[in-house]
């Protein structure tokens, strides 16, 4: 993983200390604070993955084991049937159905669209470019409550309450000025050259983006639409106020609403158990894209820090 | 930052350059038009329907009614929700966005220690970052739970009385508990990693030098590290707080404001105005005055950014 590659780059000023002698007290030491070092690094590991262990547990416990006192660490017997449990109390399935929806095509709208825009800002000259790009940088301060309301008002006049396009149409219009801003300064990295030779061969702007940047910016593309997907899915507000309909929510309000009614036990015990396994089920598909782009991922983060 | 020379200016020059030039401006705003569209349908347009029901009386249902600087007048003298709403959402950011870049830094340091495992530490960091915020709610919500959940065990088993903190249901800890769950996100997701990759682009030189004139660990910390850092400190402190002082998500869902207000953030305050009670000229003063707030103190945030910020490239 990209970790060891970062971390090795400091191995060398390791092996350049002498030990002076192995009963010397510095080497001595030096093992001493590894030593604290990895105690460090590992407890505060239990620490941060604590709650998802918690978590994992009590999605596998019955209803009443969660209220025992004082706390069980480990389920008595495991119940995996609480997984399917929540597909059939609440509309999980389709929950999932239009997160993924919703997440997919948003991001594709999102990505090639911040790609054409960041083209656009990185490859072409005119008038008022600069302006336009840090007009595009400070929209990241400006807080959705002030946009929120006029855009409520809007989509209720044209019909869009309770439909999708309020969460996907606008990502077709450049998505972000993070995105729009991590694919500038992608493209500004690919040496000119490569457009001018293309241009000599007679290629056009849109081939050039298509032909040539857009092969060599694949990492970058990767990132950018890993990034999108992983904020929608996890996107709160905009789904909150513009759907209302149970069957049309994403899994972000679905699981708050599971949560407001979980607590009242319409049979014999409250539901806390499959919360769990709900939290769980939303969680898991981000950590697996996580786990399969990570390479790109990291290097896409570090990028948008770095370069800014 | 932004002087590229394109193609057309090294190629030699035909008559007919200024065509060029007007060809090469008029392919830019087509690939620009999306964003061009979008920012006038979604942000300046709104923006500027917003400015105007700032100063109107708007219930949805009738036309609005302007009403002049009344709503603003209301806001500062008559909501009793406005000021404390404003500075709980301050002083959450002001102690979750410096305790977290601490823990990033340390994190990040951490992790650029050669340790064996250093992916999987740097993974297991990286987790929390990755769940919704829903999510996180929810599991913090149990984690905390005052009679039966894991933290509360663990406070009465240590201290050995029955005391233990109500969380999200006592007005005194619903604001530490959220403050908690921030962290846990966010001290090892973006902020750690781009700490890590600043770490690395400190020259070694520089610590060989520090060495040299005889610097120990907290010197070469001191002198070095933190000087070659302060551009990314900067960067990560400037977001930290914008992220910060827009919470709403996670105080919704945990808390929802309570309990007694005491988590009522001021993004749930424009919340309830504009889509509980629908006084949305109300909440568009609200969410004007916030954004006026959030802008001057990212501008201050910069100017004072020269006096301590060091751009290694920079030729003074």
């Amino acid at each position: 993983m990209a970790g060891e590659a970062i971390a090795s780059g400091r191995k060398q000023t390791e092996s350049g200390i002498h030990p002076a002698g192995i009963f010397q007290s510095a080497s001595f030491q030096r093992a001493i604070g590894r030593g604290i070092l990895y105690l460090v690094a590992i407890s505060s590991s239990a620490i941060f993955m604590f709650p998802f262990v918690w978590t994992v547990l009590s999605s596998l416990k019955r209803g009443g084991e969660l209220f025992r006192f004082p706390p069980t660490w480990l389920p008595e017997v495991p119940q995996f049937q609480n997984y399917p449990k929540v597909f059939e109390i609440v509309s999980w399935a389709t929950w999932t159905w239009n997160s993924t929806f919703v997440a997919i095509v948003s991001t594709f709208g999102a990505v090639l669209t911040a790609a054409l825009v960041g083209y656009s800002f990185a490859r072409f000259r005119y008038p008022a470019r600069d302006v336009l790009f840090i007009i595009t940088l400070s929209t990241m301060m400006l807080p959705v409550e002030v946009t929120l309301i006029p855009l409520y008002l809007m989509f209720a006049k044209i019909g869009w309450l309770d439909t999708y396009r309020p969460l996907i149409i606008p990502s077709f219009f450049g998505g972000s000025a993070f995105l729009i801003f991590l694919m500038r300064q992608f493209f500004l990295s690919i040496p000119i050259d490569l457009d001018e030779a293309a241009r000599i061969d007679g290629a056009g702007y849109v081939r050039i983006f298509w032909q040539i940047l857009m092969p060599l910016s694949i990492p970058v593309t990767a990132t950018a639409a890993v990034l999108t997907f992983m904020s929608q899915w996890n996107e709160f507000l905009y789904p909150f106020i513009f759907l209302n309909t149970k069957t049309k929510y994403t899994l972000a309000i679905g699981i708050r609403y599971f949560q407001a009614v979980a607590g009242f036990a319409d049979d014999t015990e409250p539901k806390y158990h499959l919360l769990m396994a709900a939290s769980v089920m939303m969680t898991a598909p981000i950590i697996i894209i996580f786990f399969l782009a990570q390479r790109y991922l990291v290097q896409g983060i570090v990028m948008s820090g770095i370069k800014g | 930052m932004t002087t590229e020379a394109t193609a057309s200016s090294r190629i030699p020059l035909p008559r007919w350059t200024t065509n060029l030039r007007t060809k090469e401006a008029i392919a830019g705003y087509i690939f620009l038009s999306p964003w061009l569209l979008g920012i006038i349908l979604f942000i300046i347009g709104p923006m500027m329907t917003s400015g105007f029901l700032s100063f109107t009386r708007y219930d949805v249902v009738n036309p609005p009614d302007f009403v002049g600087l009344k709503n603003f007048i209301e806001i500062f003298t008559k909501d009793r929700l406005f000021w404390p709403s404003m500075m709980l959402t301050f002083r959450y950011a002001l102690i979750v966005v410096p305790l977290s870049l601490v823990g990033a830094l340390s994190a990040a340091m951490l992790l650029n220690q050669a340790l064996r495992g250093t992916a999987w530490f740097r993974t297991f960091f990286f987790l929390p970052h990755l769940t919704p915020i829903v999510a996180s709610a929810v599991l913090w919500g149990w984690i905390f739970n005052a009679d039966v959940g894991p933290i509360n065990h663990w406070i009465r088993t240590i201290t050995g009385s029955d005391n233990a903190p109500g969380w999200f249901r006592d007005p005194d800890w619903a604001m530490t508990g959220l403050i908690i769950m921030a962290m846990w996100g966010a001290i090892g997701g973006n902020t750690m990693l781009i700490f890590l990759a600043g770490l690395q682009g400190v020259p070694q030189e520089l610590y060989d030098a520090a060495v040299v004139d005889g610097a120990g660990l907290w010197a070469k910390f001191r002198n070095v590290t933190i000087p070659m850092l302060t551009p990314t400190i900067f960067f990560n402190m400037v977001l930290g707080i914008i992220g910060a002082l827009k919470v709403f998500a996670a105080a919704f869902v945990a808390t929802q404001g309570g309990p007694a207000y005491a988590t009522w953030f001021y993004a749930l305050h424009i919340y309830t105005r504009a889509f509980q009670y629908f006084e949305m000229g109300y909440a568009s003063a609200l969410a004007w005055i916030f954004f006026f707030v959030l802008f001057v103190f990212t501008y201050v945030q910069f100017r004072q950014s020269r006096r301590w910020v060091y751009y290694a490239g920079e030729v003074d």
